[in-house]
């Protein structure tokens, strides 16, 4: 899922400041899953807010919804009926689902209340890491399930540097040496030669060397 | 000031605090009756929301009364509730209000005492702080509204 994390409440209030009318906009899909922008934090966040503005001595009219996916036209349609009764738009959604609203509704200031972070999966409650760069050219069949461009601090293709301490990585003591859980991994499999092999080196261009990405599916379109 | 009655709301697991309430009030202890005590099937149904819904509606303070630690009928609930407090009291503090307005407490269904003492004590600390100042405004916007 793509993660994220509240910002800071003074930036989201020094955002929305000059605005009477909001429209707090949630996600219910990666944001909700990592506790950063669903339907639960909507409810705080606005919270929050009226709080903050009856503290001032004013009152803010915050319309909460989260939509099904904020970063498909198709669910954000669903504000058209909402938008001229608001100022300005806080999106809690990642960056996509901001930019999506902002290309729809040209004529409404959108704001972000999350920062996007990464790909990642879930370690424990409450817990996640980063597992996915988007390099647009995967090698976890060679590496053995461990993702070495995402979790490599150097990104390495080759095995790993002088700065692996006991499978840890220089960076952290809680951080784990992909190379060293690269090899653990080929190892239990059997798979030892693949270590051995030399890998080239990576094109980078699928990764965004090249320009912004898109995916054009002509079958679907 | 000195005439200040906080209103106080107090979130209270139904396999202890709720019950040491009760006994409280067998044993004819007294407590303050400024505390609203709301019923929870355990502290660990008590998210961030409600904290922060009963202040907004102008509560002067709420604190969530949980089973003692290691004794949760549903295992974890307190220590999870404890964690959600520590939360609002950190949000809370960014936005300007006094962390103090919200406590987290862990009692056992038999300390009749300790709750009454527990009431007193988060009543009298609400008192120094004074009214929740969302109360006022609140208040003063109805009145002109009128």
């Amino acid at each position: 899922m793509i993660t994220a994390e509240q910002k800071p409440i003074e930036e989201i209030i020094e955002y929305i400041a000059p605005y009477d009318r909001i429209l707090l906009v949630g996600c219910n899909e990666c944001v909700t899953v990592c506790a950063a922008g669903g339907r639960k934090e909507v409810g705080l966040l606005a919270s929050a807010l009226h709080l903050h503005s009856l503290k001032q001595g004013k009152t803010v009219d915050i319309k909460e919804i989260t939509l099904e996916r904020q970063c498909d036209p198709e669910y954000v349609e669903e504000l058209v009926s909402l938008i001229d009764s608001a100022d300005a738009i806080l999106s809690m959604a990642c960056g996509c689902g901001v930019q999506t609203i902002a290309g729809r509704y040209k004529d409404k200031p959108v704001y972000p209340a999350v920062n996007t972070k990464f790909m990642g999966a879930s370690e424990s409650q409450g817990i996640w890491a980063e597992r996915c760069k988007g390099c647009g050219d995967c090698l976890l069949g060679v590496t053995g399930g461990v993702c070495p461009v995402a979790r490599c601090s150097k990104q390495l293709m080759n095995g790993p540097c002088g700065g692996t301490s006991n499978g840890q990585c220089e960076i952290s003591p809680d951080t784990d040496c992909a190379w060293r859980l690269i090899w653990e991994r080929l190892k239990a499999l059997g798979m030892e030669k693949r270590y051995i092999e030399v890998m080239v080196a990576k094109d980078w261009r699928p990764a965004g060397g090249g320009g912004p990405r898109r995916i054009v599916r002509e079958d679907l379109t | 000031m000195g005439n200040f009655e906080p209103e106080i709301v107090g979130l209270c697991c139904h396999y202890c605090a709720y019950t040491a309430a009760d006994m409280a009030g067998s044993k004819r202890i007294s407590y303050p009756s400024n505390v609203k005590i709301i019923r929870v099937p355990c502290t660990g149904k008590v998210d961030a929301i409600h904290l922060m819904k009963a202040l907004e509606k102008g509560a002067d303070g709420v604190f969530v009364a949980g089973c003692l630690e290691g004794d949760c009928h549903f295992k974890n609930g307190n220590t999870r509730a404890a964690k959600r407090v520590v939360y609002v009291k950190n949000y809370i503090e960014s936005l300007g209000f006094e962390p103090e307005r919200v406590a987290m407490y862990n009692i056992s269904a038999g300390m009749g005492e300790r709750f009454a003492q527990i009431a007193g004590e988060f009543t009298e600390q609400i008192k120094a702080l004074g009214p929740n100042p969302v109360k006022n405004i609140k208040s003063n916007h109805q009145a002109a509204g009128q």
